[in-house]
């Protein structure tokens, strides 16, 4: 296979990268304030997020990508298909993290929550000073592996018209007619991408140890 | 004078079960009271309504005068206090749990000095040497960066109590601070508190500790079965010949430190 290919390969895979990482970061932090919607007590902010978890975890993604890109400009959204692309995403990874975070949530020790409450915490001080970063730390290893199917599910974008790297291999095997080359080469390179996420996950994880040994 | 802490009529129940049974506490400013009394008889419970992270069903508690939680009103019923009112009231009370409770993810200066960065909204580097005075007032200074996972029960106990401190409470809370640390290890917090006390703070202490209230307390409550049964200072209370339910208790906690004592 030519350089020329290969780059452009490497340059779609970019794309991947950036919507991917655009995508986990709003899922967490919509993920937390969902997960922590779903433990409330108000009924009101209980029943939208488990109506929100249940959606987006039960309809197929792809289903979820092709219904926004659809539904965006009904709504009188004209916006670049590459935005539908990563809100699909963001949506559908914020429900498994908001899953995945309800066990950290449950596992706060409730008087590490009476300490911060007695020191005069607010209410959304005590979830993101003290909660959150509790509830990440304890699911940590779950929310990695999420983002790593996240990235992987990033394919699907395609079906909005979004060339990333997944397109664009499909794009180049049937214009050169050297299909396994080209898929060859995007499966090398979502494994790189898919290593380096393993391995930040893995310094997080170190970096997030507290002092323990 | 005011009291610090005045207690009236105070009810809880726990569904069925009745736990606090109409108790009356004053507690006078710049004076330690110990609150003794078997396990179950509803120590932790009239501590925890104290600072307010458990409401009491009836009854009422002034905190230097100020109602907590609840204002009641001429004709004897309760109204709850708005989150304002109520957050300003329990800004003057800090408390000291059994199990420290400190924030696993902030090393021990980041334990003292976050409230005063967050609810504070002090800057760092003064929040950061406020936190540094505390954490020298319990003699940890040099430990300031490290975890509470890589303290010792009693210097994380000692971090909660500078945590608590930094925030300039007039009124100090302890539940049973030494009874989940090794018995070496129950002194040098009982060292910090008695430090505390000859400062002239005001404190309630819930204590296994009979030496250490017979010794430090001014003022000793027994509380048994959600009653006060007896209040008075440490002579009234331990004098011969005692109260029967009170003497059945000393048996099974006396420890031999406090046996001299009395
Ligand atoms: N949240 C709760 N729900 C139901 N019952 C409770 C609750 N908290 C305490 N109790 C009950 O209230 C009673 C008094 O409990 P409390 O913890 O105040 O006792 P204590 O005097 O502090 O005992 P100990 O010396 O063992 O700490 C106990 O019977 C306990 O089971
Ligand atoms: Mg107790």
């Amino acid at each position: 296979m030519s350089w020329t290919l290969f780059l452009l390969l490497v340059k779609a895979s970019g794309l991947t990268v950036a919507i991917s990482a655009i995508a986990i970061v709003i899922g967490l932090t919509l993920g937390m304030v969902v997960s922590a919607g779903m433990l409330s007590p108000n009924l009101l902010l209980s029943m939208p997020s488990r109506v929100f978890v249940s959606f987006f975890r039960g309809v197929p993604l792809l289903v979820q990508l092709l219904l926004i890109y659809n539904l965006l400009p009904l709504l009188g959204l004209n916006v670049p298909s590459v935005v539908a692309a990563v809100a699909g995403l963001s949506l559908c990874t914020a429900a498994y993290q908001a899953e995945n975070l309800r066990g950290g949530f449950l596992s706060v020790p409730r008087g590490v929550v009476e300490a911060a409450d007695m020191a005069g915490f607010r209410p959304f001080q005590l979830f993101w000073r003290i909660r959150v970063p509790i509830a990440f730390k304890l699911t940590l290893p779950a929310l990695v592996s999420e983002a790593i199917m996240i990235l992987k599910s990033s394919s699907l974008v395609s079906v909005v018209g979004v060339v990333e790297l997944t397109r664009m291999a499909q794009d180049l095997a049937s214009s050169t007619y050297k299909p396994l080359d080209l898929y060859a080469a995007a499966g090398g390179l979502y494994l790189a991408i898919n290593w380096l996420m393993a391995g930040l996950g893995r310094l997080l994880e170190r970096r997030l140890r507290w002092g323990r040994a | 004078m005011i009291a610090a802490v005045s207690v009236t009529g105070l009810v809880k129940r726990f569904g069925q079960a009745e736990v606090l049974r109409g108790i009356d506490l004053e507690v006078p400013a710049g004076r330690v009271t110990c609150l003794i009394g078997p396990s179950g008889s509803g120590k932790s419970t009239l501590l925890r309504c104290l600072a307010f992270l458990e409401e009491a069903t009836e009854g009422a508690i002034l905190i230097g005068g100020e109602p907590l939680g609840f204002a009641v009103t001429p004709d004897g019923r309760r109204t709850r206090l708005p989150s304002g009112r109520i957050r300003a009231v329990r800004s003057q009370i800090g408390m000291v749990f059994q199990h420290f409770n400190l924030w696993p993810h902030m090393t021990a200066l980041g334990n003292v000095s976050e409230a005063l960065k967050t609810v504070r909204r002090l800057g760092r580097s003064e929040a950061d040497d406020r936190a540094m005075a505390q954490l020298r007032k319990v003699g940890l200074q040099n430990r300031a960066n490290l975890y509470p996972s890589q303290l010792s029960g009693g210097q994380q106990q000692r971090v909660a109590i500078a945590r608590a401190l930094a925030l300039e409470p007039k009124i100090m809370l302890f539940d049973e601070p030494t009874s989940s640390l090794d018995p070496e290890l129950t002194g040098e917090v009982l060292n910090v508190m008695r430090a505390l006390a000859a400062d002239g703070m005001t404190m309630v202490v819930v204590s296994h500790e009979i030496g250490f209230a017979a010794s430090v307390g001014h003022q000793i409550a027994f509380l048994d079965h959600g009653q006060l049964l007896l209040r008075g200072t440490p002579q009234e209370v331990f004098r011969k010949p005692r109260h029967a339910r009170l003497d059945q208790f000393l048996d099974t906690y006396l420890d031999r430190g406090a046996a001299m004592l009395l």
